[in-house]
């Protein structure tokens, strides 16, 4: 109830403030209101197309309101007692049903050809494939064999107002992709488990991803800079959260974090070698858990029930590990647990290791942990 | 044909009706199973958009303040469903049973026993669908379009209700259209031909044909979500050889037409009140009739304008580019035959013409936004945002609530025998009017500016005219409190109406009693 | 009565009737399928509701048909009210049909990698991604590509077998049977017509009889199927179509067999149908029809091509 109360007051002062915002940002404000104009030529393109045919229908509204709001003016019963009789006229029929069927010609020509552009899929100088998740996106550069997921990192405190609200507040990742200026890159969009739909406004890329099937979209981008989206198709819960951010840069500065990420998947593969004890694992662990589980676990562990079960207290976690392991692994047919392995044999490690440990789950259980080694054990036994 | 009701079996008078609850439990009247019709639709309106304050109060300011995004899901899918098929369609059905042997001189409709069944499946199809809301997970979170597999494999439990909700449902619209179509071509009075039936009536026979040819199709759809679900078949599964986008196809085939059967009997309700306030006959019957036709026909083969941004190929886009623009056509022509109607009339400003003015204008607004978004490349811009938001609350609210609105006023004369408040009518509609568009406008720029539809937060660039449009919801929504109060009052008492009730009104119910006798026409009346 | 005059009905209590045992039926299949409690109950009650409403229901439209209180024009109603009925449960069917033309069409040759929408496919194959690997265009899809299936893997399927195995072909019998008795059900509407109510007995007869067998060689195939073609409603989308359409058709098949029955009852026991004037013969022998067309589809669609 505060919370309502809290609302009607805000209400209040808020509107005020809007009101005399508005007034004073209005026209300076125009452009962010509009469909941006994007970061390439087809996005141009798209821009001109929706701004023609804006003005196309504002032509057509002031002509046809014109005349109704002046039928509505001059011919009240006040001014104009009797009706007149007419009631059809064929010549004027004809006429308003076919330059309408024109005007409709001379929009549909440059859409077209727009359209075609945009379906040219030859394959780019880079292709990335992007992969729809519950509620992240994967992307794999094809060529250079690297490999990462984006997660939101905006902080829950922010989102449940405990703190003010950063910059780029729902438009912010872990880790962004990055493409160079000036090439042609080619998005080979798919999903794991449900719809979601790849949208960059800059690039006028929006693609659905859908499991099974893959959809290709390609842009060049023409300058530098950060340009961000969104997932576009209901998902389920997390659907407003799973931001998209693309940093194009030039070739240089691309090629170097090629290199870089490919020396961290190096390094990565190092650690896997190591004797980990349950504190180590633990405190990697809780990071990866926030980021990859408790959109449906929750914090507590405690999942909601009927759809996510809880984890804490649960027999799985606390006394079976192979099973465990394999859950992880390999994902719940059916169920919306999908599998994980694409994390890496230490994160899966970590993770799962949490997950043994937290909320007494190590008391009441048999308290063992799994580590990276487990993993790799598991993998080759599968092989 | 001679005409006497006949009165069997029963010795109890048959013009007037029975008493008590029986009367509605077991009705075969039209106008008994008209009111019931209209009042459950109301009913669902409020309900409907109970849901859609508090979406909107979720999205008064960014962050999560008042419901969570699960519960957040489920209110966005059960207000869309619970509008469209509570709210809009049984209205019209209630018009339909209403108005429709009144206008073409009959006594009742041809099927009376099946018109009451039709009716009184509804308030169980919603139980059962509201009552998801108290399941184990949840209501339906899918949003109304329900896509799988979103709605299958990681559906909550109580889908399987929601599924059977839908089936009944859909029983109940095949029903009563079979009804008006029934009625239709075999009760009209002597003389009426075909292309002198009124327009309502008209729009109502081709709407019930699209009911017939696509709510089967929506059965279908939701069969085979049921058996994706719970039998392990893969129609929507590319694991099993079949594809999600299939069941968009589905869906859209289904769900074009529908929109279209949310607006073609408001083309009908808008076209007798503009001619009746513009004193002047309708401009152009014929074409109008020839425009719903090639609507309804139209309507078919535009599909997958919903589905642009899925991957079809490329000629597929094109074509349902093509066809999706081409309904602008029809669309146009009766738009200007409505303003050459009241071009050179004698025009009043009651109520209902207030309504039907409003519906003309803003109706043209969402239909010029729809044919924006027909433009495939600038589509993948607006698509899923609160641009097709805007666009399709201009043509159901302003569309198709304000044309029920406008009927409302427009005939409760004749229904209750007493004149509404004609001060408290025009205050309704301005109130209504401009919360209407203080509401939808600015959900025209949010979009634009790169807002998603379905979500309960979102980045702080929108925050100002999400505000604006939270203020102009509820504004809108009291005003809705306020009808309620209108009718109500009307119902109660108030002036008596004459038979003609409007000075410019034409057809045939214009002219029995206000209000209309139990059985209208004992005897077909002459249509010359 | 004469023919011109309106006939209204007084109120009735059937409608609610069948309105609530359809509010039982529904909650009790959705409890039933969701294993929650007194599920089945629930359903079994609806069940039994909706039978009697019906049973009663078109009593008393057959008593009022007999008493001659329907007008000519309500008898108009009714047939329009039929053929509209029939028309939406072709749309029904449309939807299946639908389906099965869009996977064969465009969703299997895709998986596959070919068509306009396969050659991402295949470009990721390349690049080592596996998706969809081995999986190749072909009819029937009875397994699911994916490797990690589950799923029995079918080794035969329905479809055509081949000339030489025509004959032991289950499905051409079945067609042979269904359309004998779209055949025998227009004889008995002919010896009605003629007046011979013998003639209608037994041709209606054999036509009920026909569809009994009918529909025992369905369920011996769908036996077939589960027990020694390992072909189940979870091999693939093959499966999927298959089970949805013959098996909608095989309801169909028995609910027309029903209003058969009925009207053989009727006639039989109670002397019904008129030369002139049986409607509710000619409903049902509608329905049989459209049942019978759908069949042909399906052979065609399903089983041959
Ligand atoms: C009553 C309901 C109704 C009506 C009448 C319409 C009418 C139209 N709609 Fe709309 N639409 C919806 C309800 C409706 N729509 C809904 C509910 C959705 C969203 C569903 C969901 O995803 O949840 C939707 C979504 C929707 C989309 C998909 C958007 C997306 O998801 O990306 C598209 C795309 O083409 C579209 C197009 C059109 C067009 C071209 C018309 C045309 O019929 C409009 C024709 C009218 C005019 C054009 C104005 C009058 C004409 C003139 C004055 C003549 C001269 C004009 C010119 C020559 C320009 N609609
Ligand atoms: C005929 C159909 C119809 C109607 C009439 C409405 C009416 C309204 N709609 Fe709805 N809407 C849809 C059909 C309709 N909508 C559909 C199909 C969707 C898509 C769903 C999906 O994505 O799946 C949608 C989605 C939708 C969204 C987007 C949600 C999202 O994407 O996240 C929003 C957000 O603003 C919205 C708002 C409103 C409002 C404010 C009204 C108002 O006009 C409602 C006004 C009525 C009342 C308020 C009731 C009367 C008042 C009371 C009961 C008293 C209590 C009132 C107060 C406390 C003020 N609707
Ligand atoms: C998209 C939602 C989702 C995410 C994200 C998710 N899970 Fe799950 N999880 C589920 C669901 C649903 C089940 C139940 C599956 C079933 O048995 O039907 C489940 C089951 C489990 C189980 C088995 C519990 C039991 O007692 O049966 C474990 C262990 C588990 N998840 C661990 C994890 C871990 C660790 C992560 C993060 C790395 C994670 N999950 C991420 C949805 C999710
Ligand atoms: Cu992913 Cu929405
Ligand atoms: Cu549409």
């Amino acid at each position: 109830m505060t919370n309502v109360r809290n609302l009607i007051c805000t209400f209040k002062t808020q509107f005020i403030v809007i009101a005399f915002a508005l007034s004073s940002q209005l026209s300076a404000e125009w452009d962010a209101l509009n469909m941006t104009k994007g970061a390439t030529e087809i996005s141009r393109e798209v821009y001109d197309l929706h701004m023609l045919i804006f003005w196309i229908c504002v032509a057509i509204g002031v002509l046809v309101f014109g005349v109704m709001f002046y039928s509505m003016y001059a011919y009240t019963k006040k001014k104009n007692p009797v009706a007149a009789t007419f009631h059809e006229s064929t010549k004027v029929e004809i006429a308003w049903t076919i330059i309408p069927f024109l005007i409709l010609i001379a929009m549909a020509v440059p859409a077209s050809k727009t359209l075609q552009t945009m379906y040219n899929d030859e394959a780019g100088d880079i292709n990335i494939q992007v992969v729809g998740y519950q509620w992240k996106w994967q992307y794999r550069y094809l060529e250079d064999d690297v490999n990462f997921f984006a997660n939101l990192t905006t902080d829950l405190d922010e989102i449940y107002n405990k703190v003010p609200k950063g910059e780029n507040y729902l438009e912010e990742v872990d880790e962004m992709v990055v493409i160079p200026v000036g090439k042609k890159v080619r998005f080979l969009i798919t999903a794991n488990d449900v719809i979601h739909s790849w949208w960059v406004p800059a690039f006028a890329i929006k693609q659905d991803a859908i499991p099974g099937f893959i959809n290709t979209a390609w842009t060049i981008v023409e300058e530098p800079g950060i340009y961000r989206g969104k997932c576009t198709e209901l998902c389920g819960k997390n659907h407003g959260f799973m931001p998209i951010v693309v940093k194009a840069v030039e070739q240089n500065e691309y090629d170097s974090w090629i290199a870089e990420k490919q020396a961290a998947a190096i390094a990565m593969a190092e650690l896997t070698e190591k004797d980990w004890t349950a504190e180590e694992l633990v405190a990697r662990g809780e990071a990866l858990y926030t980021t990859n589980c408790v959109a449906c676990h929750q914090v507590n562990g405690q999942g909601i029930t009927g759809i996510f079960p809880a984890l804490a207290g649960s027999e799985i976690v606390m006394n079976d590990k192979a099973r465990n392991i394999e859950i992880l692994m390999e994902g719940v047919q059916g169920a919306a647990m999908n599998s994980f392995s694409y994390l890496s044999e230490v994160e899966m490690a970590s993770v799962i290791t949490y997950t043994r440990q937290s909320w007494g789950n190590a008391q009441n259980g048999d308290g063992e942990i799994v580590a990276p080694k487990d993993i790799v054990e598991y993998k080759k036994n599968k092989i | 044909m001679s005409a006497v009701i006949e009165n069997h079996h029963n010795e109890h008078d048959h013009h007037g009706p029975a008493k008590g609850l029986k009367r509605w439990f077991y009705t075969t009247n039209h106008k008994d199973i008209g009111t019931l019709y209209l009042w459950f639709s109301f009913a669902m309106f409020l309900i409907g958009g109970a849901m859609a304050m508090i979406i909107r109060a979720e999205l008064f300011q960014p962050g999560m303040q008042i419901v969570e995004p699960e519960f957040y899901n489920q209110m966005i899918t059960l207000h869309g469903l619970i509008m469209i098929f509570g709210g809009v369609m049984p209205a019209f059905v209630g018009l339909a049973n209403w108005l429709v042997p009144m206008m073409i001189g009959a006594p009742d409709m041809a099927l009376p026993r099946m018109n009451n069944l039709s009716f009184w499946i509804l308030p169980f199809a919603f139980f059962v669908l509201l009552s998801s809301l108290f399941m184990e997970g949840g209501a339906p979170n899918f949003g109304w379009t329900f896509y799988a597999p979103l709605s299958t494999t990681y559906a909550p439990p109580s889908t399987t209700f929601f599924i059977f909700s839908v089936h009944i449902m859909g029983a109940s619209s095949i029903m009563g259209s079979i009804n008006v179509i029934v009625t239709i071509m075999n009760m009209r009075a002597p003389g009426m031909g075909l292309m002198k039936m009124p327009l309502f009536v008209w729009s109502w026979l081709i709407t019930a044909y699209l009911l017939i040819a696509v709510m089967p199709v929506l059965a279908g759809a939701v069969t085979m979500m049921l058996m994706d679900i719970h039998f392990g078949t893969s129609f929507f599964n590319a694991a099993g050889g079949g594809d999600p986008v299939l069941f968009q196809h589905i869906f859209w085939f289904f769900g074009h037409p529908e929109v279209y059967i949310m607006i073609l009997p408001a083309f009908g309700i808008v076209s007798h009140i503009i001619e009746t306030f513009s004193r002047k006959q309708l401009f152009g019957y014929s074409s109008m009739v020839w425009a719903m036709l090639s609507i309804a026909i139209l309507s078919f083969v535009v599909w997958a304008h919903h589905m642009f941004t899925v991957g079809m190929p490329l000629a597929a886009e094109l074509f349902f580019m093509w066809s999706t623009m081409l309904i602008a056509v029809p669309t146009g022509v009766k738009v200007f035959n409505w303003i050459a109607t009241m071009f050179k009339g004698s025009i009043t400003f009651e109520t209902p013409m207030l309504f039907a003015c409003a519906f003309v204008v803003l109706f043209t607004l969402g239909g010029f936004s729809g044919l924006m978004l027909a433009i495939t490349p600038a589509d993948f811009q607006y698509h899923d945002t609160y641009f097709v938001v805007a666009h399709f609350h201009y043509v159901l609210v302003p569309g198709a609530i304000f044309s029920i609105m406008a009927a409302v006023y427009y005939w409760i004369p004749k229904w209750t025998g007493n004149m509404y408040d004609e001060r408290l009518g025009r205050l309704h509609f301005w109130l209504s009017f401009i919360g209407v568009n203080v509401t939808f406008f600015p959900q025209h720029f949010i979009g634009l500016a790169g807002m998603p539809r379905r979500v309960p937060d979102y980045a702080l660039q929108f925050a100002d005219w999400n505000m604006v449009s939270t203020a102009g919801a509820f504004l809108f929504g009291f005003s809705q409190v306020f009808f309620l109060f209108i009718v109500v009052k009307t119902v109660m008492g108030g002036k008596q109406a004459t038979d003609q009730v409007w000075e410019g009104a034409r057809g045939l119910e214009w002219t029995v009693d206000s209000p209309a006798p139990y059985h209208t026409f004992s005897v077909p009346p002459k249509v010359s | 009565m004469s023919g011109g005059n309106y006939y209204v009905p007084d109120s009735s209590r059937y409608p609610i009737f069948a309105a609530t045992s359809l509010f039982f039926l529904v909650m009790g299949a959705g409890g039933t399928i969701n294993g929650t409690d007194n599920g089945t109950t629930v359903l079994y009650l609806g069940f039994i509701c909706m039978t009697l409403t019906m049973f009663f229901w078109f009593r008393t439209v057959v008593q009022e048909h007999l008493a001659g209180l329907d007008s000519a024009q309500l008898k108009k109603s009714y047939v329009f009210g039929m053929a509209w009925f029939i028309f939406s449960e072709v749309m029904f069917f449309a939807a299946f049909f639908g389906a099965l033309f869009y996977v064969r069409t465009f969703a299997v040759p895709w998986l596959a990698g070919e068509g306009e929408k396969g050659a991402p496919i295949e470009f990721v194959q390349e690049m080592g991604v596996d998706f969809w690997t081995g999986f190749e265009n072909t009819w029937p899809v009875i397994a699911t590509p994916d490797n990690g299936s589950e799923y029995e893997i079918a080794d035969k399927t329905m479809a055509f077998p081949g000339w030489s195995n025509v004959l032991a072909w289950l499905p051409l019998w079945n067609t042979i049977i269904l359309l004998s008795s779209s055949v025998t059900v227009h004889f008995a509407h002919l010896g009605l017509k003629n007046g011979s109510r013998k003639s209608f007995n037994r041709w209606l007869g054999a036509t009920v009889g026909l569809a009994v067998i009918f529909l025992g060689l369905q369920a011996a195939e769908y036996y077939e199927a589960y027990a020694h073609y390992g072909l189940t409603l979870n091999s693939g989308i093959y499966g999927s179509t298959f089970f949805m359409l013959t098996g909608f058709h095989g309801f169909h098949v028995f609910l027309g067999c029903c209003m058969l029955s009925v009207m053989l009852v009727r006639s039989v026991f109670f002397n019904h149908f008129e030369t002139h004037d049986h409607f509710g013969f000619e409903a049902a022998s509608w329905y049989w029809h459209f049942v019978d067309v759908v069949w042909v589809m399906l052979f065609f669609f399903v089983y041959i091509i």
